[in-house]
Protein backbone atom coordinates (compact mmCIF):
# COMPACT_ATOMS: atom_id res chain seq x y z
CA UNK A 1 0.00 0.00 0.00
CA UNK A 2 3.02 2.56 0.51
CA UNK A 3 3.12 3.10 -3.08
CA UNK A 4 -0.35 3.06 -3.49
CA UNK A 5 -0.22 6.67 -1.71
CA UNK A 6 3.07 7.94 -3.29
CA UNK A 7 0.92 10.91 -4.24
CA UNK A 8 -0.39 11.86 -0.82
CA UNK A 9 -1.40 15.41 -0.09
CA UNK A 10 -3.16 16.95 3.33
CA UNK A 11 -5.44 20.27 1.95
CA UNK A 12 -5.76 22.45 5.42
CA UNK A 13 -8.97 24.46 3.68
CA UNK A 14 -12.19 22.72 1.54
CA UNK A 15 -11.36 25.39 -1.07
CA UNK A 16 -7.17 23.74 -1.20
CA UNK A 17 -9.04 20.28 -1.82
CA UNK A 18 -11.32 21.41 -4.44
CA UNK A 19 -7.78 22.96 -6.13
CA UNK A 20 -6.21 19.79 -5.93
CA UNK A 21 -9.13 17.85 -7.36
CA UNK A 22 -9.39 20.02 -10.35
CA UNK A 23 -5.67 19.53 -11.02
CA UNK A 24 -5.71 15.83 -10.88
CA UNK A 25 -9.03 15.31 -12.30
CA UNK A 26 -10.26 11.65 -12.49
CA UNK A 27 -6.86 10.40 -10.72
CA UNK A 28 -7.16 11.28 -7.09
CA UNK A 29 -9.78 10.37 -4.41
CA UNK A 30 -10.42 11.59 -1.09
CA UNK A 31 -9.84 10.19 1.99
CA UNK A 32 -11.12 11.19 5.37
CA UNK A 33 -11.96 8.40 8.43
CA UNK A 34 -10.41 5.78 5.19
CA UNK A 35 -13.10 2.95 6.45
CA UNK A 36 -13.67 2.27 3.11
CA UNK A 37 -11.30 3.83 0.70
CA UNK A 38 -7.76 2.72 3.15
CA UNK A 39 -9.57 -1.03 2.90
CA UNK A 40 -10.10 -0.89 -1.01
CA UNK A 41 -6.63 0.30 -1.60
CA UNK A 42 -5.08 -2.47 0.59
CA UNK A 43 -6.94 -5.28 -1.03
CA UNK A 44 -6.07 -3.98 -3.98
CA UNK A 45 -9.16 -2.96 -5.53
CA UNK A 46 -8.87 0.61 -6.03
CA UNK A 47 -5.29 2.83 -6.85
CA UNK A 48 -5.43 6.29 -7.13
CA UNK A 49 -2.74 8.28 -8.03
CA UNK A 50 -3.53 10.68 -5.86
CA UNK A 51 -4.72 10.84 -2.40
CA UNK A 52 -6.06 13.70 -1.00
CA UNK A 53 -6.71 13.49 2.92
CA UNK A 54 -9.29 15.90 4.08
CA UNK A 55 -9.50 15.23 7.66
CA UNK A 56 -7.02 17.82 8.20
CA UNK A 57 -9.31 20.60 7.21
CA UNK A 58 -11.13 22.24 10.71
CA UNK A 59 -14.84 22.21 11.15
CA UNK A 60 -16.45 19.60 9.31
CA UNK A 61 -17.86 17.84 11.79
CA UNK A 62 -20.73 19.97 12.95
CA UNK A 63 -24.06 18.59 13.75
CA UNK A 64 -26.42 21.44 13.92
CA UNK A 65 -30.20 21.78 14.36
CA UNK A 66 -32.55 24.53 14.22
CA UNK A 67 -36.18 23.74 14.06
CA UNK A 68 -37.25 26.10 11.31
CA UNK A 69 -34.32 24.88 8.24
CA UNK A 70 -34.02 21.61 9.97
CA UNK A 71 -30.59 19.66 10.53
CA UNK A 72 -26.84 20.29 8.81
CA UNK A 73 -24.57 18.08 9.01
CA UNK A 74 -20.92 18.56 8.11
CA UNK A 75 -19.33 15.82 5.58
CA UNK A 76 -17.00 14.68 8.47
CA UNK A 77 -19.37 14.06 11.03
CA UNK A 78 -19.26 10.46 12.22
CA UNK A 79 -21.84 7.87 12.32
CA UNK A 80 -21.23 8.05 15.91
CA UNK A 81 -21.72 11.66 16.37
CA UNK A 82 -24.32 11.33 14.53
CA UNK A 83 -25.82 8.24 16.49
CA UNK A 84 -25.69 9.74 20.00
CA UNK A 85 -26.12 13.38 18.89
CA UNK A 86 -29.24 14.96 20.67
CA UNK A 87 -31.39 16.89 18.18
CA UNK A 88 -30.42 14.02 15.74
CA UNK A 89 -32.05 11.32 18.58
CA UNK A 90 -34.71 14.03 19.00
CA UNK A 91 -36.17 14.73 16.03
CA UNK A 92 -34.73 12.63 13.26
CA UNK A 93 -34.36 9.01 15.35
CA UNK A 94 -34.70 6.93 12.48
CA UNK A 95 -31.01 8.64 11.34
CA UNK A 96 -29.29 8.08 14.74
CA UNK A 97 -30.62 4.29 14.49
CA UNK A 98 -29.21 3.49 11.37
CA UNK A 99 -26.29 5.26 11.91
CA UNK A 100 -25.93 3.20 15.45
CA UNK A 101 -25.81 -0.18 13.67
CA UNK A 102 -22.99 0.98 11.07
CA UNK A 103 -20.17 -1.25 11.30
CA UNK A 104 -18.69 -1.69 14.69
CA UNK A 105 -18.00 0.78 17.65
CA UNK A 106 -14.57 1.22 16.24
CA UNK A 107 -15.68 2.05 12.44
CA UNK A 108 -18.45 4.43 13.75
CA UNK A 109 -15.82 6.91 15.69
CA UNK A 110 -13.86 6.97 12.00
CA UNK A 111 -17.02 6.51 9.21
CA UNK A 112 -17.74 10.00 7.92
CA UNK A 113 -21.46 10.66 6.51
CA UNK A 114 -19.86 12.27 3.33
CA UNK A 115 -17.86 8.63 3.24
CA UNK A 116 -20.06 6.16 3.81
CA UNK A 117 -22.44 8.18 0.32
CA UNK A 118 -19.66 8.41 -1.57
CA UNK A 119 -18.79 4.84 -1.46
CA UNK A 120 -22.25 3.96 -2.24
CA UNK A 121 -22.46 0.42 -1.26
CA UNK A 122 -25.81 -1.05 -1.97
CA UNK A 123 -26.13 -1.65 2.03
CA UNK A 124 -24.59 1.66 2.72
CA UNK A 125 -26.82 2.69 6.33
CA UNK A 126 -27.11 6.02 5.64
CA UNK A 127 -28.82 6.11 2.69
CA UNK A 128 -32.32 4.67 3.51
CA UNK A 129 -33.29 6.68 6.52
CA UNK A 130 -31.60 10.23 4.35
CA UNK A 131 -34.00 9.32 2.29
CA UNK A 132 -37.87 9.11 3.75
CA UNK A 133 -35.82 11.92 5.36
CA UNK A 134 -35.95 14.07 2.29
CA UNK A 135 -32.14 14.34 2.37
CA UNK A 136 -29.88 17.11 -0.26
CA UNK A 137 -26.24 17.00 -0.13
CA UNK A 138 -24.50 20.18 -0.88
CA UNK A 139 -21.52 19.66 -3.47
CA UNK A 140 -18.65 21.95 -3.83
CA UNK A 141 -15.89 22.72 -6.43
CA UNK A 142 -13.67 25.38 -7.60
CA UNK A 143 -15.88 28.00 -8.77
CA UNK A 144 -19.33 26.54 -7.90
CA UNK A 145 -21.70 24.49 -5.88
CA UNK A 146 -24.84 22.55 -6.67
CA UNK A 147 -27.14 20.42 -4.50
CA UNK A 148 -28.18 16.90 -5.29
CA UNK A 149 -31.05 14.89 -3.28
CA UNK A 150 -29.49 12.04 -1.55
CA UNK A 151 -32.05 10.01 -3.88
CA UNK A 152 -30.68 11.09 -6.80
CA UNK A 153 -26.96 10.58 -5.23
CA UNK A 154 -26.14 6.59 -5.94
CA UNK A 155 -26.50 5.10 -9.56
CA UNK A 156 -24.98 2.11 -9.11
CA UNK A 157 -22.90 0.18 -6.58
CA UNK A 158 -19.87 2.34 -5.73
CA UNK A 159 -20.95 4.91 -7.92
CA UNK A 160 -22.31 8.42 -7.82
CA UNK A 161 -23.04 11.60 -9.73
CA UNK A 162 -20.24 13.29 -7.81
CA UNK A 163 -17.79 14.70 -10.70
CA UNK A 164 -13.87 14.13 -10.15
CA UNK A 165 -13.10 17.75 -9.65
CA UNK A 166 -15.94 17.68 -6.48
CA UNK A 167 -16.19 16.98 -3.10
CA UNK A 168 -19.09 16.69 -0.46
CA UNK A 169 -19.67 19.26 1.82
CA UNK A 170 -22.53 18.91 3.80
CA UNK A 171 -26.02 17.12 4.25
CA UNK A 172 -29.00 19.02 4.56
CA UNK A 173 -32.35 17.78 6.71
CA UNK A 174 -35.66 19.25 6.65
CA UNK A 175 -37.38 19.73 9.63
CA UNK A 176 -39.49 16.44 10.10
CA UNK A 177 -43.58 17.10 9.40
CA UNK A 178 -45.55 17.48 12.47
CA UNK A 179 -47.09 14.36 13.37
CA UNK A 180 -44.58 12.41 12.22
CA UNK A 181 -42.18 9.41 13.10
CA UNK A 182 -39.53 7.45 11.65
CA UNK A 183 -38.43 3.72 11.80
CA UNK A 184 -35.74 1.61 10.39
CA UNK A 185 -35.21 -2.08 10.83
CA UNK A 186 -32.56 -4.53 9.53
CA UNK A 187 -31.75 -8.00 9.05
CA UNK A 188 -28.34 -9.07 9.29
CA UNK A 189 -27.15 -12.08 9.83
CA UNK A 190 -24.99 -11.39 13.48
CA UNK A 191 -26.45 -8.95 16.11
CA UNK A 192 -23.28 -7.63 16.33
CA UNK A 193 -20.71 -6.02 13.68
CA UNK A 194 -22.16 -6.83 10.08
CA UNK A 195 -23.46 -5.25 6.62
CA UNK A 196 -26.77 -5.68 6.84
CA UNK A 197 -29.05 -8.43 4.33
CA UNK A 198 -32.09 -6.14 4.01
CA UNK A 199 -32.54 -3.09 5.68
CA UNK A 200 -35.55 -0.99 5.46
CA UNK A 201 -36.44 3.20 6.63
CA UNK A 202 -40.06 4.56 7.42
CA UNK A 203 -41.36 7.80 7.81
CA UNK A 204 -45.39 8.19 8.90
CA UNK A 205 -47.24 11.36 8.71
CA UNK A 206 -50.52 10.83 10.53
CA UNK A 207 -53.70 13.06 10.34
CA UNK A 208 -56.12 11.12 12.67
CA UNK A 209 -56.52 7.74 11.44
CA UNK A 210 -55.21 8.67 7.82
CA UNK A 211 -51.58 8.03 7.34
CA UNK A 212 -51.51 11.57 5.13
CA UNK A 213 -47.66 10.49 3.95
CA UNK A 214 -45.51 7.26 3.97
CA UNK A 215 -42.11 7.20 2.79
CA UNK A 216 -40.44 3.52 2.71
CA UNK A 217 -36.69 3.12 1.26
CA UNK A 218 -34.75 0.03 1.13
CA UNK A 219 -30.99 -0.57 1.76
CA UNK A 220 -29.05 -3.83 0.51
CA UNK A 221 -31.81 -5.24 -2.14
CA UNK A 222 -31.28 -3.42 -5.16
CA UNK A 223 -28.06 -1.90 -6.87
CA UNK A 224 -28.48 1.61 -4.95
CA UNK A 225 -31.06 2.03 -2.08
CA UNK A 226 -34.52 2.70 -3.61
CA UNK A 227 -37.68 4.17 -1.85
CA UNK A 228 -40.27 1.43 -2.47
CA UNK A 229 -43.42 3.86 -4.29
CA UNK A 230 -46.01 1.67 -5.08
CA UNK A 231 -45.85 0.29 -1.50
CA UNK A 232 -45.88 3.96 0.02
CA UNK A 233 -49.55 4.84 -2.81
CA UNK A 234 -51.12 1.34 -0.77
CA UNK A 235 -51.06 3.28 2.50
CA UNK A 236 -50.59 6.99 1.41
CA UNK A 237 -54.12 9.25 2.25
CA UNK A 238 -55.70 5.99 3.15
CA UNK A 239 -57.10 4.99 6.77
CA UNK A 240 -54.90 2.35 8.47
CA UNK A 241 -55.45 -1.23 8.09
CA UNK A 242 -53.75 -4.79 8.79
CA UNK A 243 -54.90 -5.49 5.16
CA UNK A 244 -53.62 -2.87 3.56
CA UNK A 245 -50.22 -3.02 6.24
CA UNK A 246 -49.82 -6.54 4.56
CA UNK A 247 -50.26 -5.39 0.61
CA UNK A 248 -47.69 -2.36 1.28
CA UNK A 249 -45.12 -5.37 2.44
CA UNK A 250 -45.91 -7.22 -0.76
CA UNK A 251 -45.44 -4.49 -2.81
CA UNK A 252 -42.26 -3.15 -1.73
CA UNK A 253 -40.87 -6.53 -1.67
CA UNK A 254 -41.98 -6.83 -4.90
CA UNK A 255 -40.33 -3.12 -6.19
CA UNK A 256 -36.92 -4.98 -4.20
CA UNK A 257 -34.29 -6.64 -7.13
CA UNK A 258 -32.30 -8.25 -4.47
CA UNK A 259 -29.64 -10.50 -5.26
CA UNK A 260 -28.19 -13.96 -4.09
CA UNK A 261 -24.90 -13.32 -1.97
CA UNK A 262 -22.84 -14.84 0.84
CA UNK A 263 -25.54 -13.19 3.29
CA UNK A 264 -28.75 -14.67 2.10
CA UNK A 265 -30.88 -15.60 -0.67
CA UNK A 266 -32.60 -12.83 -2.99
CA UNK A 267 -35.97 -14.89 -2.05
CA UNK A 268 -35.71 -14.56 1.98
CA UNK A 269 -34.66 -10.67 1.41
CA UNK A 270 -37.79 -10.49 -0.62
CA UNK A 271 -39.63 -12.14 2.44
CA UNK A 272 -37.70 -10.05 4.64
CA UNK A 273 -38.43 -6.80 2.88
CA UNK A 274 -42.03 -7.45 3.52
CA UNK A 275 -41.69 -8.47 7.25
CA UNK A 276 -39.92 -5.73 8.05
CA UNK A 277 -42.00 -2.54 5.91
CA UNK A 278 -44.94 -3.61 7.80
CA UNK A 279 -43.13 -3.96 11.25
CA UNK A 280 -41.55 -0.52 10.64
CA UNK A 281 -44.42 1.35 9.78
CA UNK A 282 -46.25 -0.59 12.62
CA UNK A 283 -43.62 0.83 15.15
CA UNK A 284 -43.86 4.38 13.46
CA UNK A 285 -47.64 4.84 13.63
CA UNK A 286 -47.27 3.52 17.15
CA UNK A 287 -44.28 5.74 17.78
CA UNK A 288 -46.62 8.89 15.88
CA UNK A 289 -49.78 7.96 18.31
CA UNK A 290 -47.70 7.64 21.58
CA UNK A 291 -45.34 10.81 20.82
CA UNK B 1 8.14 3.55 -2.66
CA UNK B 2 7.07 6.89 -2.16
CA UNK B 3 7.92 9.78 -0.22
CA UNK B 4 9.50 9.15 3.10
CA UNK B 5 8.91 11.86 6.29
CA UNK B 6 9.97 11.72 9.54
CA UNK B 7 7.33 11.80 12.55
CA UNK B 8 7.37 11.22 15.78
CA UNK B 9 5.29 9.26 17.78
CA UNK B 10 4.60 8.55 21.32
CA UNK B 11 3.98 5.30 22.06
CA UNK B 12 3.06 4.35 25.54
CA UNK B 13 5.20 7.30 27.25
CA UNK B 14 8.09 7.51 24.70
CA UNK B 15 8.99 9.80 21.59
CA UNK B 16 9.79 7.72 18.93
CA UNK B 17 11.80 9.53 15.60
CA UNK B 18 10.68 7.31 12.34
CA UNK B 19 10.64 7.80 8.99
CA UNK B 20 7.48 6.65 7.83
CA UNK B 21 5.99 6.93 3.73
CA UNK B 22 2.56 8.01 3.67
CA UNK B 23 0.81 4.21 2.97
CA UNK B 24 2.27 3.05 6.26
CA UNK B 25 0.02 1.80 8.93
CA UNK B 26 0.15 2.59 12.11
CA UNK B 27 -0.12 -1.09 12.66
CA UNK B 28 2.50 -2.06 10.14
CA UNK B 29 5.07 0.74 12.18
CA UNK B 30 4.50 -0.17 15.59
CA UNK B 31 5.14 -3.78 14.72
CA UNK B 32 7.87 -3.65 11.86
CA UNK B 33 9.61 -0.40 12.70
CA UNK B 34 9.37 -0.34 16.38
CA UNK B 35 9.28 -4.04 17.57
CA UNK B 36 6.05 -3.60 19.20
CA UNK B 37 4.59 -6.76 17.95
CA UNK B 38 1.63 -6.69 20.30
CA UNK B 39 -0.48 -5.18 18.16
CA UNK B 40 -1.90 -7.89 16.69
CA UNK B 41 -2.91 -7.45 12.84
CA UNK B 42 -5.42 -10.63 11.95
CA UNK B 43 -7.93 -9.34 9.05
CA UNK B 44 -5.83 -5.99 7.84
CA UNK B 45 -9.35 -4.99 7.18
CA UNK B 46 -10.83 -2.99 9.88
CA UNK B 47 -13.51 -5.78 10.85
CA UNK B 48 -11.72 -8.25 13.50
CA UNK B 49 -10.63 -5.15 15.97
CA UNK B 50 -7.75 -7.86 17.05
CA UNK B 51 -5.13 -4.23 15.99
CA UNK B 52 -6.99 -1.99 18.23
CA UNK B 53 -4.99 0.83 20.30
CA UNK B 54 -5.44 3.73 21.99
CA UNK B 55 -5.10 6.78 20.08
CA UNK B 56 -5.66 9.82 22.68
CA UNK B 57 -7.79 7.45 24.66
CA UNK B 58 -9.93 6.22 21.82
CA UNK B 59 -9.54 2.97 20.41
CA UNK B 60 -8.65 2.75 16.71
CA UNK B 61 -7.96 0.44 13.97
CA UNK B 62 -4.74 0.63 13.35
CA UNK B 63 -4.84 -1.00 10.34
CA UNK B 64 -6.79 1.42 9.13
CA UNK B 65 -5.08 4.00 10.56
CA UNK B 66 -1.87 6.02 8.32
CA UNK B 67 1.20 6.34 10.56
CA UNK B 68 1.46 10.11 9.49
CA UNK B 69 -1.78 11.25 10.67
CA UNK B 70 -0.34 9.98 14.33
CA UNK B 71 2.26 12.64 14.73
CA UNK B 72 1.69 14.95 18.15
CA UNK B 73 -0.49 12.21 19.72
CA UNK B 74 -0.64 9.54 22.24
CA UNK B 75 -0.24 6.56 21.63
CA UNK B 76 -1.13 3.47 23.90
CA UNK B 77 -0.40 -0.15 22.91
CA UNK B 78 -0.87 -3.40 25.11
CA UNK B 79 2.63 -2.91 25.86
CA UNK B 80 2.31 0.54 27.69
CA UNK B 81 -0.72 -0.89 29.85
CA UNK B 82 1.26 -2.30 32.60
CA UNK B 83 2.69 0.15 35.47
CA UNK B 84 6.30 1.26 34.19
CA UNK B 85 7.49 1.85 37.28
CA UNK B 86 6.64 -1.59 39.24
CA UNK B 87 5.73 -3.94 36.31
CA UNK B 88 2.66 -4.39 37.94
CA UNK B 89 -0.47 -5.76 35.73
CA UNK B 90 -3.47 -3.38 34.51
CA UNK B 91 -6.24 -4.96 36.57
CA UNK B 92 -7.59 -5.65 32.98
CA UNK B 93 -4.44 -7.85 32.19
CA UNK B 94 -5.07 -9.49 36.00
CA UNK B 95 -8.62 -10.56 35.29
CA UNK B 96 -7.77 -11.83 32.02
CA UNK B 97 -5.23 -14.26 33.46
CA UNK B 98 -7.19 -15.37 36.54
CA UNK B 99 -10.26 -15.58 34.76
CA UNK B 100 -9.02 -17.50 31.52
CA UNK B 101 -9.71 -14.12 29.10
CA UNK B 102 -7.18 -15.83 26.09
CA UNK B 103 -7.00 -18.27 24.53
CA UNK B 104 -4.57 -18.24 21.64
CA UNK B 105 -4.27 -14.55 22.63
CA UNK B 106 -4.85 -12.55 18.97
CA UNK B 107 -7.86 -10.97 20.27
CA UNK B 108 -6.60 -10.36 23.56
CA UNK B 109 -4.48 -6.49 23.03
CA UNK B 110 -7.46 -5.94 21.30
CA UNK B 111 -9.83 -6.38 23.78
CA UNK B 112 -8.29 -5.16 26.90
CA UNK B 113 -7.44 -1.76 25.30
CA UNK B 114 -11.10 -1.16 24.15
CA UNK B 115 -11.90 -2.46 27.54
CA UNK B 116 -9.80 -0.33 29.07
CA UNK B 117 -11.45 2.88 27.06
CA UNK B 118 -14.64 1.67 28.14
CA UNK B 119 -14.13 1.33 32.08
CA UNK B 120 -12.54 4.98 31.62
CA UNK B 121 -15.34 6.09 30.39
CA UNK B 122 -17.62 4.12 31.93
CA UNK B 123 -16.66 2.76 35.72
CA UNK B 124 -19.23 0.90 35.93
CA UNK B 125 -20.75 -0.89 32.33
CA UNK B 126 -23.47 -2.96 32.43
CA UNK B 127 -22.93 -6.40 30.63
CA UNK B 128 -24.84 -5.69 27.57
CA UNK B 129 -22.99 -2.07 27.59
CA UNK B 130 -19.49 -4.58 27.71
CA UNK B 131 -20.46 -6.11 24.83
CA UNK B 132 -21.75 -3.41 22.79
CA UNK B 133 -18.06 -1.96 23.66
CA UNK B 134 -16.51 -5.12 22.34
CA UNK B 135 -18.83 -5.87 19.30
CA UNK B 136 -15.75 -4.68 17.15
CA UNK B 137 -13.59 -7.02 18.47
CA UNK B 138 -14.08 -10.76 17.34
CA UNK B 139 -12.46 -13.69 19.69
CA UNK B 140 -11.58 -16.19 16.83
CA UNK B 141 -11.75 -18.80 19.82
CA UNK B 142 -15.48 -17.96 20.68
CA UNK B 143 -14.17 -16.86 24.46
CA UNK B 144 -16.97 -13.77 24.82
CA UNK B 145 -18.21 -15.22 27.48
CA UNK B 146 -15.50 -15.57 30.07
CA UNK B 147 -13.93 -12.08 28.25
CA UNK B 148 -17.10 -10.38 28.82
CA UNK B 149 -16.56 -11.49 32.99
CA UNK B 150 -13.06 -10.29 32.84
CA UNK B 151 -13.83 -7.23 32.40
CA UNK B 152 -16.94 -7.09 34.91
CA UNK B 153 -14.40 -8.17 37.47
CA UNK B 154 -11.35 -5.52 36.32
CA UNK B 155 -14.47 -2.75 36.47
CA UNK B 156 -15.16 -4.22 40.17
CA UNK B 157 -11.21 -4.45 40.79
CA UNK B 158 -11.01 -0.87 39.73
CA UNK B 159 -13.54 0.62 41.85
CA UNK B 160 -12.37 -1.13 44.68
CA UNK B 161 -8.98 -0.09 44.22
CA UNK B 162 -10.50 3.70 43.93
CA UNK B 163 -12.52 3.47 47.42
CA UNK B 164 -9.69 2.58 48.67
Amino acid sequence: MAKALKNYFVPKTVQEACSMLSAHRGEARVIAGGTDLLRQIKCGEVLPEYVINVAAIPDQDYITYDKTSGLRIGAQATAGSIASSPPVREHFAVLASAAGRLGSPHIRRRATIAGNLCNASPSAELYPPLMVLGASLKIIRAGGERDVAVDRFAVAPGQTVLQPDEIVAEVRIPPAPARSAGAYLTQRVRKGEDIAMVSVAVLVTMDGDVMSDLKIALGAVAPTAIRAPAAEATLRGRKFSEDLLGKAGQAAAAEAQPIDDVRASAEYRRKMVAVLVARAVMQAMEQVKSG
Amino acid sequence: MGEQVEVTLTVNGDAHEVRVSAGETLADVLREKLGLTGTKVMCDEGECGSCTVLVNGTPVLSCLTLAVECQGKDILTVEGLADPQTGKLHPLQQTFVQHSGMQCGTCTPGMLLTAKALLDSNASPAENEVREALSGNLCRCGNYKRIVQCVMAAADMMKGATRN
